[in-house]
């Protein structure tokens, strides 16, 4: 295992995130009945299976082209606010790393950090309106705290990932300020944010690809 | 659920190529990625205008193709917003030049999905600027915090921002008319009854024979209150006084009156509303300048009307009265 994060990490990790949004295709969309309109689910599977189609037809040359790959086929597939959050997530990282074929950790991370604030801009949330954003920023905090102490450190993205998740848990109590479920004011507390949700799965499986799991 | 259509899956692309075939003088149907372009598009020197939203409102936007209005329009999924690739295609295809506006109206979706094409267009060195429609006065008091939707002055600001850019407005111009005509335009709508959306096989909303839906959106969505039914009268009174109070009319003041039909209510009776409607602004002292009576803003095949007025001046009758060529409104053409 070596501490760089190659095009062959980088696949593995959209693979195993397109597998874990399929596996949990129905939990997602059961999160989103309860507080939107019960698509989530079934758009981001739809459009991470177009995504391994499109990465599958064509190889990717280095990870701005792969992340680019990905982000103009979610936005292109997913439809609805999804598309353009998810889709922007990974053009971000697209361009944050033209031409790149490996990266170090701190690149790894600093193209996260463009990339969520990418996500913020596109869809104007703030921490603690009970959105994907709540989730990205959890691992941004974990992942800066790791990466002062031990550079490189291959256990890093675990400790990333379960902030991620704990960050997607801390969405339940919250009352939604943006999105959809703000429509539904206080009774959106209670639920869990179906996007932080997938940010969650998101990031587990960035976890995996670098352990190569 | 009582359509005619043969698949549900299909609504939109099968009703799209109809469109195309019924006007290939007008316009024309792309599909994958999925937008109408005026049939002499691109025209150069002209300031493209662009815009789109899902599908269900017909004629508008795709009926707004041509020449005196839209250069191109992007149909998403039955009330569901088109993706960045189809505002990027048809952004670049309409382009002639001298910029493009994005006529975009404000709902979340929407307005993202237009952002990113935005973004991806800039990245080719077109110009873009956008116009937000948000012109709804019922949903400040509503369930609904994104802000104000944007309804009939759609229509409006389509059709005097496409008279200008035909007649050689510079980008910057047409924008800042867009955006006037926007804050000077106010709406109301009521339901009668809901729409039923085809994938969804079943009514959006039930209401009782007796009952309307007073502030409704175009997608079924509640509006201010439910309330009973009651006479035109009176139901204009409801619609108008909140359009009124908005843009803070009064005696001297006139207007461009746009009364839309939902999809169900027949002509008629739209023509009922807009005689009691101009008996309401005759007794405000408001003079009406121009109009316009029909289902141009539809929600498929809700029964009910808005009301949008547009405080007017002699710059935007002129515009008004242009030539207009386009399958959904057409005159001087």
């Amino acid at each position: 295992m070596s501490d760089t994060f190659d095009l062959q990490s980088a696949y593995r990790w959209i693979e195993g995130f397109a597998e874990a949004v399929g596996a949990h295709k129905e939990e997602l969309t059961d999160l989103d009945a309860a507080i939107g309109d019960g698509d989530h689910g079934t758009n981001m599977d739809r459009g991470m299976r177009a995504v391994m189609a499109k990465l599958g037809a064509n190889s990717s040359a280095d990870l701005g082209d792969l992340f680019k790959t990905v982000g103009m086929t979610l936005v292109s597939t997913v439809g609805g606010a999804s598309g353009p959050l998810f889709g922007t997530f990974f053009l971000a990282l697209g361009k944050a790393w033209p031409n790149k074929e490996t990266l170090s950790a701190d690149e790894l991370l600093s193209g996260y950090s463009q990339a969520v604030a990418a996500v913020i801009a596109r869809g104007r949330a703030e921490r603690g309106d009970k959105t994907m954003v709540d989730a990205l920023l959890a691992a941004q905090d974990a992942w800066e705290m790791a990466l002062g102490g031990t550079s490189g450190d291959s256990e890093t993205l675990s400790v990333v990932a379960a902030a991620a998740a704990e960050g997607a848990e801390q969405t339940v109590p919250l009352v939604a300020r943006k999105g959809r479920a703000s429509y539904l004011g206080k009774r959106s507390a209670g639920h869990k944010d179906p996007g932080a949700a997938t940010v969650a799965l998101m990031m587990a499986a960035a976890a995996d690809a670098r352990t190569g799991e | 659920m009582k359509k005619l259509i043969n698949d549900p899956e299909s609504v939109v692309a099968e009703s799209l190529a109809g469109l195309g075939a019924a006007h290939p003088d007008l316009l024309r149907v792309f599909e994958d990625p999925r937008y109408v372009l005026r049939a002499d598009a691109p025209r150069p020197g002209k300031v493209a205008l662009v815009s789109g939203g899902g599908s269900g409102h017909e004629p508008m936007h795709t009926g707004f193709v041509g020449l005196g209005m839209l250069d191109a329009a992007c149909p998403g999924e039955v009330f569901t917003s088109p993706t960045p690739d189809q505002v990027l295609a048809a952004t670049k295809a309409a382009n002639g030049g001298a910029g493009v506006v994005h006529i975009v109206k404000n709902y979340t979706g929407d307005v993202m999905n237009f952002e990113m094409a935005a973004d991806l267009v800039a990245e080719d060195g077109i110009s873009v600027n956008q116009i937000l429609i948000d012109d709804d006065v019922a949903v400040e008091d509503s369930l609904y915090t994104a802000g104000r939707r944007g309804v009939g002055a759609t229509v409006l600001v389509e059709k005097l921002c496409g008279a200008a850019a035909e007649a050689g407005a510079p980008l910057a111009e047409v924008v800042s008319l867009g955006k006037r005509v926007n804050e000077a335009s106010a709406s109301m709508g009521v339901a009668l009854s809901s729409c039923t959306v085809p994938a969804a096989a079943k009514p959006t909303f039930e209401l009782a024979d007796d009952e309307m839906e007073l502030g409704i959106g175009i997608h079924g969505e509640p509006g201010r209150e439910r309330v009973s039914l009651r006479p035109a009268r009176e139901v204009v009174d409801m619609l108008v006084q909140p359009v009124l109070d908005d843009l803070a009319l009064g005696r001297g003041d006139s207007v461009i009156v746009f009364v839309n039909g939902m999809g169900a209510t027949p002509l008629s009776e739209l023509y009922l509303v807009f005689n009691d409607l101009r008996a309401r602004l005759g007794t405000e002292g408001i003079a009406i300048s121009r109009c316009l009576v029909g289902p141009y803003m539809t929600a498929l095949e809700m029964a009910g009307c808005s009301i949008t007025l547009l405080r007017s001046d002699d710059q935007l009758v002129s515009l008004w009265d242009a030539p207009v060529r386009t399958a959904g409104l057409r005159w001087g053409a």
